[in-house]
């Protein structure tokens, strides 16, 4: 393919909670910057910038991973799942995140969006998850006000309702 | 906290790669998952003129099992890795050493062979390649080769691969019948970097220890059989021998003793497995 130039900005699609979106970013542009600047979904927060704190956790392909440790021009044609695709409407919240307002999973609420993202992917996959497997989840997030707890507290009332709710079905 | 700017170039074949790697030697960087990569672009510890991306070369997306090794190419994540059902069975180190590495959140797009070429001397991964025996296939636009793993790592956070050189793949050698395998690590948390990170391979004759996060690269030595009376020393003398350095992290003599305890612990748990 033709070398892209660090100079100009190229343009990069993809689709974004279902929706495409393009726009321009030079190479050197992290995704994180791309969906907040670019096509201005600022659900997903910055931290660290270094991949450490978890805090701006997306789903590429259905599966966490950090934007800030991804270019945007390595996400072409992906499909990429934010905060802002978890809720069915305007004025309804997803379970996950109803749970997390019931257990106050939050406090001031930076990482938050990071941490839904990781524990919606993990109960994807493993609707059964039980609580180590959580914590070594959430291994991958830092939140300095709840001490983890209401947060565990929350993702297990998810687990819960879940379970429940197909064995109604 | 933003990386200096670069050129992109998406390769299409591993023709292509090369072909970048051998013009712009040093100035070109191959990115891989960018687990590692993107934040030393970040912290502009690395400023590449460009940067190659292999991800969409199918050819280095492989995962194959022949004859007695695993061959891991350059594009496979370390979660597809985990991933393979049969892993445990395959090679039971590795099976065992992969959640250690990063977070399940780095490890979606982080690379296998990317953590081999970073050469992290805390890193699982170049440790579970030292303490197997493993090998890396390095591939220029000239030649193919092929480097054992004890020779590949020369040193904190380099290795023998030269600047017009693809690491194209790794091979872990298969689990041997009547051989056990254990993996321990101590870190502040998990998913921080290894403190002491040790990987044992033990069979009727031998035991093998590898040792992570105390040296400048992983290192490997055959000790005594967990139960001989000879093993307190050789642990000893090990533990001096890696030159532990004081950090923010650990004192050198923390390191020591971990390198004695933890090391006798892998060791005994792989005699146990082996059963």
């Amino acid at each position: 393919m033709p070398r892209l130039s660090a100079a100009s900005p190229h343009r990069v699609r993809f689709t974004l909670n279902g929706r495409t979106v393009s726009g321009q970013a030079e190479p050197r542009m992290l995704l994180s910057d791309f969906i907040r600047h670019v096509v201005g979904a600022t659900g997903t927060h910055v931290g660290c910038e270094h991949g450490v704190c978890g805090a701006c956790t997306v789903q590429i392909g259905g599966v966490p991973a950090r934007s800030c440790l991804t270019f945007a021009v390595q996400v072409e044609g992906a499909e990429i799942r934010t905060v802002e695709g978890l809720a069915p409407a305007a004025d309804r919240l997803s379970p996950l995140q109803n749970a997390f307002r019931e257990n106050y999973g939050l406090q001031c609420g930076f990482c938050t969006p990071g941490i839904l993202m990781s524990l919606d992917a993990l109960l994807r996959d493993r609707p059964d998850a039980a609580e180590p497997e959580i914590r070594e989840f959430l291994s991958g997030h830092l939140c300095r006000c709840t001490g983890y707890t209401s947060i565990v507290k929350a993702a297990l009332q998810a687990v819960r309702q879940r379970r429940e709710e197909a064995g109604h079905a | 906290m933003k990386p200096a700017p670069f050129d992109y170039v998406r390769a299409e074949s591993v023709t292509e790669a090369l072909d970048v790697l051998s013009q712009e030697g040093a100035d070109a960087r191959v990115l891989a998952g960018g687990q590692t990569l993107v934040p030393m672009l970040s912290m502009r510890l690395a400023r590449p003129r460009v940067v190659i991306d292999i991800m969409q070369l199918p050819e280095l997306n492989r995962i194959e099992r022949t004859g007695g090794t695993i061959r891991v190419g350059a594009a496979v994540r370390q979660r597809e890795l985990e991933r393979q059902s049969d892993l445990a069975a395959k090679q039971p180190l590795l099976a065992a050493a992969l959640p250690w590495v990063g977070h399940a959140q780095t490890r979606s797009r982080g690379t296998v062979c990317g953590s081999v070429a970073h050469a992290d001397p805390s890193a699982e991964l170049p440790l579970v390649l030292i303490a197997l025996g493993g090998e890396i296939e390095l591939r220029s636009r000239r030649r193919s080769r092929r480097v054992q793993a004890a020779a590949f790592f020369t040193g904190m956070m380099s290795t023998d691969r030269k600047d017009n050189e693809l690491i194209e793949a790794v091979s872990f050698p298969a689990a041997r019948p009547g051989t056990g395998y254990a993996f321990r690590e101590i870190g502040r948390r998990h998913g921080d970097f290894a403190i002491v990170a040790c990987a044992a391979m033990v069979d009727a004759r031998t035991a093998r220890l590898a040792i992570g996060g105390v040296a400048d690269r992983p290192t490997a030595r055959e000790l005594p059989l967990p139960g001989d009376p000879a093993l307190g020393d050789a642990l000893d003398a090990l533990a001096w021998e890696l030159d532990a350095r004081d950090d923010l992290h650990a004192t050198a003599t923390y390191r020591r003793e971990m390198v004695r305890r933890l090391g006798r612990q892998t060791l005994e748990e792989a005699a146990r497995c082996r059963a």
